[in-house]
Parts: C-alpha cells; sequence; structure tokens
C-alpha cells in the first residue's frame, strides 16, 4: 500500500475509531460500576445527536422558536455540545432510576436488568421513530469545514477534533478514575458491590455519576458524530452501539484502557477491511476478526478473568 | 382401546385440531388473513420454544437467534427454488411439482441441518465463555450470517431472495390444499415433542443441571461440553426450520429481516413465558402473534408498547407468565402413583 | 484393612503433585499413596491446600507439575466427567446442590456417567431408554430410602433444612456410583448430634457400598473417630502422615494447628 494512502486510511480509522471509542467508554463505565451491559447505550449516543440537533437548529434560528439575537457559529457548537451532553445525561441518569434502579433494589437477576436495558433502547428508538417520523434529518453546518493536505492526504478541521476529544476524554475519565475519591468509589464498587455501601460510600450517588459520566461521553460522540456526518435517523445509534458494544468487550469490558483501544481497533478493521475488499464485506470481515480475538482471548484484551472458586 | 386412546390424547387432539384447521382454511370458513395469523402462531411457537432451550433451560444468554432462523430460510429457499421452479437465476426446475411436494419436508430438514452447523459457531466458545461474553459471541454471529447473506450476489444478496410461491404453487397443483398450514402444524406438533421429550428425560435435564451448576454438573458426570453442543444445535437447528416455513409463507425474504430486532422479538417471547418452560413459550407465542396483530393499528407506537410490556413484566413479574412449571404442573395426573 | 495384600494395583497414587496459581504456590510437592479401603484425613489450617488437592483429583484444576494414577490409570489432564466415570466423586465445601430441581432428579443426573442411553433413544422413547431411564429413578429411590431420605424425593433442596441439604449432597455423590468418594468437609456447620449422626453414616457408606472414603476435615470428633491415617497439610506442604495417635502427639502438628487436643 502506499504510504501516503496508508496515512489517509490510519486517520480516517483515528476519526471513526473515535465515534466507537467514546461510546464503549461509557459501556464500560457502567459495566465495570453495575456488571450491566447498558444496551440502551447505543441510543443515548442518538438521543445525543436528535438533542443536538434540537439545540443546533434553536440557536441558529431555523426552528419555530426563534431567539431575539444572532449567536456565532462556533458559541452554538459549543452550546450544543454542552446543552446536549447535560440533557442527555438527564436522559441516562432517568433511564437508571426508572428502569433500572427498582430491579437492583428489589436485588433482580442481572439478566432481568439486562432484559430491561435492551427494552428501554427499543423504545427510545421507536419514540422517536413514532413521535418526529421517519424521514432524516440534516443537521446544520456549524463549523467552517477546512481541508489540509500534505500531498495526497487530506484532513479535514473536523477530523482533528474528533480525535483529539476522544483522546481528552479519556485521559479526563482515567484522571476522574484514578485521582478522585469517587472515581475510586467507582473501582471499589466494581470489585466488590455488597461490602461498599457498609463503608459508608452512597452507592446510589456514585451510581448516578457514573450514567451522567458516561451518557455525556455519548452524547459528545452523538453531536460529534452529526457534525462529521450530517445525518439523523432514529436507528443510527443501534448499529454503532451494538458494534461499540462489541469493541468494549473485545477490550475487555470494566477496563477503560480497553474500551478506549477496543473503539479505536474496530474502527481500523473497517476502515482498513474497506480499503482491501468491496465495502459490504466490511461487517462481515470485521465481526468474523473480532470473533476470533475473542476466542482467543475469551476475557478481551486488557480483561481479568474472573476465575470461579470451588 | 380407552387406555391407548388415554395414553395419546395429547397426540389425538392435536392431530384432530390439525385437522379442523386445514380443513376450514380449505373450506375458506377462516379467511387469509386469520389463516396467515395461525400460520406465525405456529412459527412463533417454534422460534420460542428453541430459544427456550438455550436462554430458558440452559440458563445462557444467546441474542442472535435471528442468524440461524436466517440460515434456514435460505437454504430451504434457495433448494426449493432450485429444484422445483423455474427462477431467472437457476434456470428451470429441476425436479417436478410432485417432487415439491414430496421433498419440502426434506429441504426443510436440510435447512435445520445447516443451521444446526452453524449453531457450533456458537457452541463451541461456550465450553470456555459463558454470560455476556457468550451473548457478545452470539452478536456477532448473527452479524456475520446477515453480512454473509448480503455478500452473496447468486442470491439476491441485499434485496432479497424469492420465488417460493411458485414452489408452494407447485405443491398445490398436485393437490389444493393449504400446504404451508399443513406443513407448519406439523411441524409446531413436531417441535414441541421433540423438546418436551429432550427436557423431560434425565438426560435432557442436564442442561438444567449445567445452568444450575455447570461446575457441579462436570464433576458429578454429566458432559457438560456434549450437553452444551447438543443443545446449540438443536435450538438452532429448529429455529433454521421455522425459517424456512416462514420464507414460504411469505414469499419473499431479505437479509433486513434477521438482525438483532428479529432476535429481540423472540427474545421477548422467551422471557414473556418463562425461562424454562415449554408451555410457557408456547402461550407467551400465541399471545405475542396475537398481540401483535392487535396492536397493528398502532403501527409504530406497538414497538413502544411491547417493550414497556416487557420492563412492566421484569419488574413485577419476571419470571414470566409460568415461571418455570408447566401446565402439567397445575393439572396433577390423577392415576399418578 | 487393606483389601489384597498382594495385588499390584495401586488405588490411588498422587506424586509430586504441585499447582502453582500466579505467584502463589498453593500446593507443593504433594506426594501420597491411598490405598483402597483406607480412609485417611487430610487436615490443615485454612488456606494450606486441601481443597486444591481434592480440586486436581476431580480434574477441576490441572496441575502445574505432577503425576495422579487412579487404578493405574492417569487422570491428569482429563476432564473431570470423565474422571467421575473412571469412579471418583465428591462433595464440596459450599453445598452445591442443584436448587430447582427436585431431590430425586438431583440423583438421577449426577447417573449421567451410567445413563445407557442418548439423544435419540431420549426423543424416541426407544425400549432402551424406557429400561435405563425406570432404573436410573430405581437407583435414585433405592439411594434416598437407605439414607432415609425418601420422604424429600420431591423437595427442593433450597427449601430443605442445612443437615438434610449435606445428607443429599452425599447421596448424589454416592449415586455416580464411585469407588473413592472424596468427603470436602462434610461437617461444616453441624451441631454435635448432627456429628454423631455423620460419623455413623461415614461407617455405614464404607460397609454399605465398599467404597472407599478420603476426607478433609475440620472437625477433630470427625477425623479421630474415623481415619485410620491423617496427613497434615500446612501451606501446601506434608508437615505430617501417619496414624491418629502420632498426630496428635506431633509437636510440628500442634503447633501449627491443633493447639492441644484434650477430646
Amino acid at each position: 500500500m502506499d504510504f501516503e494512502i496508508l496515512i489517509q486510511n490510519i486517520l480516517n480509522a483515528l476519526q471513526w475509531g473515535s465515534f466507537y471509542a467514546l461510546i464503549a467508554l461509557g459501556y464500560t463505565l457502567v459495566y465495570g460500576v453495575l456488571l450491566l451491559i447498558n444496551f440502551a447505550h447505543g441510543d443515548i449516543f442518538m438521543v445525543g445527536a436528535y438533542v443536538g440537533f434540537f439545540f443546533a437548529i434553536l440557536f441558529t434560528g431555523n426552528s419555530f422558536i426563534q431567539i431575539p439575537f444572532d449567536i456565532p457559529l462556533w458559541l452554538v457548537f459549543i452550546l450544543t455540545v454542552v446543552l446536549s451532553m447535560i440533557v442527555t445525561s438527564f436522559v441516562g441518569v432517568t433511564l437508571e432510576r426508572v428502569a433500572y434502579r427498582p430491579l437492583r433494589r428489589k436485588g433482580a437477576n442481572r439478566l432481568y436488568v439486562v432484559i430491561t436495558a435492551l427494552m428501554c433502547g427499543l423504545i427510545l428508538e421507536n419514540a422517536n421513530l413514532a413521535f418526529f417520523g421517519a424521514s432524516r434529518r440534516m443537521f446544520p453546518e456549524l463549523i467552517d469545514k477546512t481541508i489540509y493536505t500534505f500531498g495526497t492526504i487530506s484532513i479535514s478541521n473536523i477530523k482533528i477534533m474528533v480525535i483529539i476529544t476522544a483522546i481528552m476524554a479519556f485521559i479526563i475519565l482515567e484522571l476522574i478514575i484514578r485521582k478522585t475519591r469517587i472515581g475510586m468509589a467507582m473501582r471499589a464498587i466494581s470489585y466488590d458491590r455488597v461490602a461498599v455501601p457498609l463503608m459508608g460510600i452512597p452507592i446510589d450517588r456514585v451510581i448516578v455519576f457514573t450514567f451522567v459520566l458516561g451518557s455525556s461521553m455519548a452524547a459528545l460522540a452523538g453531536v460529534l458524530f452529526v457534525t462529521a456526518y450530517p445525518v439523523l435517523e432514529p436507528y443510527m445509534g443501534a448499529i454503532i452501539g451494538w458494534k461499540a458494544f462489541i469493541a468494549a468487550v473485545v477490550g475487555g469490558i470494566g477496563e477503560i484502557r480497553g474500551a478506549f483501544v477496543g473503539g479505536f481497533l474496530l474502527g481500523f478493521i473497517e476502515i482498513f477491511v474497506a480499503a482491501f475488499f468491496p465495502s459490504t464485506f466490511r461487517d462481515l470481515i470485521a465481526f468474523s476478526l473480532l470473533l476470533l480475538l475473542l476466542s482467543m482471548k475469551p476475557t478481551g484484551l486488557f480483561g481479568v478473568s474472573r476465575s470461579t472458586k470451588i | 382401546m380407552m387406555h391407548i386412546l388415554h395414553k395419546y390424547q395429547y397426540f389425538i387432539l392435536y392431530i384432530l385440531f390439525s385437522v379442523l384447521m386445514v380443513f376450514s382454511a380449505q373450506q375458506e370458513w377462516i379467511n387469509a388473513y386469520i389463516q396467515l395469523v395461525i400460520m406465525y402462531i405456529g412459527i412463533n411457537i417454534i422460534l420460542s420454544s428453541s430459544l427456550n432451550i438455550v436462554n430458558g433451560y440452559m440458563g445462557e444468554f444467546s441474542c442472535g437467534h435471528a442468524g440461524f432462523i436466517a440460515v434456514g430460510a435460505y437454504v430451504t429457499s434457495v433448494l426449493n427454488v432450485w429444484l422445483f421452479a423455474s427462477d431467472r437465476v437457476f434456470g428451470p426446475a429441476i425436479l417436478g411439482e410432485y417432487w415439491a411436494l414430496t421433498l419440502f419436508p426434506v429441504t426443510l430438514l436440510a435447512g435445520g441441518l445447516i443451521a444446526s452447523l452453524v449453531g457450533l459457531l456458537v457452541a463451541i466458545p461456550s465450553f470456555n465463555t459463558r454470560g455476556d461474553y457468550l451473548a457478545i459471541i452470539t452478536l456477532a454471529v448473527n452479524y456475520i450470517v446477515k453480512s454473509a447473506i448480503e455478500n452473496i450476489q447468486i442470491i439476491g444478496g441485499a434485496r432479497g431472495f424469492m420465488g417460493m410461491r411458485k414452489v408452494v404453487n407447485a405443491m398445490q397443483d398436485v393437490w389444493d390444499i393449504p400446504w404451508m398450514m399443513v406443513f407448519i402444524l406439523f411441524f409446531t406438533g413436531f417441535t414441541v415433542w421433540i423438546i418436551w421429550r429432550f427436557v423431560s428425560s434425565t438426560y435432557g435435564k442436564g442442561i438444567i443441571a449445567v445452568r444450575e451448576d455447570e461446575v457441579a454438573a462436570e464433576i458429578m458426570g454429566v458432559n457438560t461440553r456434549r450437553m452444551k453442543m447438543t443443545a446449540f444445535m438443536l435450538s438452532s437447528g429448529l429455529a433454521g426450520i421455522a425459517g424456512g416455513l416462514f420464507a414460504h409463507v411469505l414469499g419473499y425474504i431479505n437479509p433486513g429481516s434477521f438482525t438483532i430486532m428479529k432476535s429481540t422479538e423472540v427474545m421477548v417471547m422467551v422471557y414473556l413465558g418463562g425461562m424454562g418452560s415449554l408451555s410457557g413459550s408456547v402461550i407467551s407465542a400465541v399471545l405475542f402473534t396475537v398481540l401483535l396483530e392487535l396492536l397493528r393499528p398502532l403501527q409504530v407506537i406497538k414497538w413502544v408498547v411491547i417493550p414497556l410490556m416487557l420492563i412492566l413484566l421484569m419488574m413485577f413479574r419476571p419470571e414470566g407468565i409460568m415461571g418455570n412449571r408447566e401446565l402439567r404442573d397445575f393439572f396433577p395426573k390423577h392415576d399418578k402413583k | 484393612m487393606t483389601k489384597n495384600n498382594e495385588s499390584l494395583m495401586s488405588f490411588l497414587q498422587i506424586n509430586n503433585l504441585t499447582q502453582r496459581f500466579g505467584g502463589l504456590t498453593a500446593v507443593q510437592d504433594f506426594t501420597f499413596d491411598l490405598q483402597q479401603g483406607v480412609l485417611p484425613g487430610l487436615i490443615g489450617p485454612n488456606g494450606a491446600g486441601k481443597t486444591t488437592i481434592f480440586n486436581i483429583v476431580c480434574g477441576f484444576y490441572h496441575p502445574t507439575i505432577g503425576k495422579i494414577t487412579f487404578e493405574n490409570q492417569s487422570i491428569v489432564g482429563k476432564r473431570p466427567n470423565k474422571i467421575t466415570r473412571l469412579g471418583i466423586a465428591r462433595t464440596f465445601q459450599n453445598i452445591r446442590l442443584w436448587s430447582e430441581m427436585s431431590v430425586l432428579d438431583n440423583l438421577c443426573i449426577s447417573q449421567h456417567a451410567n445413563l445407557g442411553y442418548g439423544l435419540w433413544d431420549a426423543i424416541l422413547r426407544t425400549s432402551r431408554y424406557q429400561t435405563k431411564e425406570r432404573d436410573v429413578h430405581q437407583t435414585a429411590m433405592n439411594l434416598l430410602e437407605k439414607m432415609n431420605l425418601q420422604d424429600h424425593a420431591q423437595n427442593r433442596p433450597k427449601n430443605l433444612p442445612y443437615g438434610i441439604q449435606r445428607r443429599v449432597e452425599i447421596a448424589r455423590a454416592l449415586a455416580t456410583q464411585p469407588r473413592l468418594l472424596l468427603l470436602d468437609e462434610p461437617a461444616a456447620g453441624m451441631n454435635s448430634k448432627e456429628v454423631e449422626h455423620l460419623i455413623e453414616l461415614i461407617a455405614w457408606i464404607r460397609k454399605e457400598f465398599d467404597i472407599t472414603i478420603w476426607l478433609i476435615e475440620h472437625d477433630m470428633r470427625v477425623v479421630m473417630n474415623v481415619c485410620e491415617r491423617i496427613i497434615v497439610l500446612d501451606f501446601g506442604q506434608i508437615i505430617a502422615d501417619g496414624p491418629p495417635e502420632s498426630i496428635q502427639n506431633d509437636p510440628k502438628v500442634i503447633k501449627a494447628y491443633l493447639g492441644n487436643i484434650e477430646e
């Protein structure tokens, strides 16, 4: 492969992987603390994108609510991102409060919570479809797209922003987990859920915080995604969500580094497979490779196996 | 004589019921729509009870059942269209109409067989992997099957495959009765029969032991690997048969019908009925199919209502309608020693 | 009390067994020749490696180093269900009955090694299935009757008192028709009366079924009453091996584990 084409693909893979990484981080955070596969997470990503969309058209004066002054586009973008993260966190926390917590209180079998999560995801998707219709929406252009070229390699400022955001999100998360008290509480809960409340740690608050973090990551990914690829549709979260989930597991579910690496790994696999094979083979080969990886290392790249003691 | 009637009572009742159904369809006492719903009920019974083997009795979390349905659907359809119908891609029918009727069960079983072999893709990893990790593998297999089909252009790829209508017509040219109804009634009964025989034997109960405590099962002499293989292959094989039937009722199939959405539908039925209850799976399949039809006017909201119902179920009655009991437990036999 | 003095066939022979888990050495160079019919006890402080040895013998772990033969057949590396088929059964420290199934089913399923029929027989209900299935049920019921548990046949273990569950667990292991039975702390959680019954039960099992039993136990009443040979384990190594009297007075053992026995 030509060196320049290689670099181009690497850059594309980094950008594509950033989305998976951001979403995978959310999965892993919740799993680490609750041992719950939050199957609704991909749809949280979708909610983030749609919420961002509504704020964007509000602030750019394109919705039926008119604001009396003009806001510069870069500010709109920042507002969109921040507000979307906040609102989507609300949605995520509401899910936790209304659907997951009652089951947790009852000490219900994990499986029932997982099924509930799956159902919540379906509700989000289809409620969107029902209330806002099947027509696709176009995300308004908020950022002046500039393309930098080096020889035949081109990269847009949006791509750069996505990659940098993903890396920064990871660093901030790592800092939170390792350096703050609440991060330590999160780690403690993942080791021993029963003992932690007995030690005086407000487990509910930590769980809410985890959902806030995870949902914000997903919302951030959502807004960035529709900035880069401006089409929104109700099922957009489903496929990406499932794939990001697989990426999180391949990386080692419960491990933040695993989710981060797994997300980029999937991005790389997809882009490079598409470079060599017809695009219809992309999913097929990507999943087969992931399956192979999992069968070789069943607990994922960074995962720790929990062995049974008898 | 009475003794025989009593021993085979369920069998005889089912045959009478089936004959009644087919006759009513033939005489058009029940219209085409009702016939379709009945056929869907049959297919859903096969789907939900087959998934119950793995998700209920064996306690795994398989979320990729649609992959096996797809395999059966495509294998049976392609074989049938190739052999019994004239088609743009495959040319004229190789065997005549009469063969369509006699060999339909054979191609259906062939679809089931191939589907059960694909089930090995999940069975073998299950030896060392459980729970969430195995769930991923089932997801991945579902995707891989769907993707693979999309890439095989000769059978239509993403555009889909059709021609099954001609096969059904060929069968009706031999004897004009609603054949799909016949076959569905037969295979539904067959499925329930096989599964019941399996799980009520001490051999089959090994899979329940695997669910309750796999380590203890292994150490008490249960060959857990063989149990897992049997369970997965039986489950996916029956799903494949359901797929073949589904394809011929619809007349057209495409990979888009066999995604996680479809797998989720089947899971809803299993958990609604009760994990590890065969009668539960049957009851919930009936309820679910009817519910889907009743909610049809609501269109998309239907898919908000159904998940909501399942969430409420999880909160207030997670063991489903039947829990892990069977109808039999409510009506104990009087002559039981 | 060895059966055949001239028999060349060893019963259970463990040579140089070492088990490492990452940096931790759980068992170190454990060598032991168990003769058929002798009832040895394996004692030692918690964490000494006793259950680990049982786990290795029944096939749950593969040893880092070492050889184990049972009736002259190597069993290292075999899957646990195969080892059960060769004639070794065990009970667990924490009761591991299948709680959603009846006691009777628990005993039927543990006969999987001797079912005598397969999938097709089960589905087609061949005459082979009918006979064998009846035998399985009969064997299970007989066992329950012998152990005075027949009234609980249809109950689920989770609804039964602890002492009864323990007996069911032993019955289940017996249903696999073993020649060697490993009992892992069967007296755990029992009161004096139950311990007395347990001692009687062990003696009865040896006589009734002609089984060799190997026992891990903390309760010295059981050990001293029942064992003919005691191996003491500390930090994965054997620190003493001999008849009960000599073990009781062994200073090393007293220091590590027993304290002063005034029973």
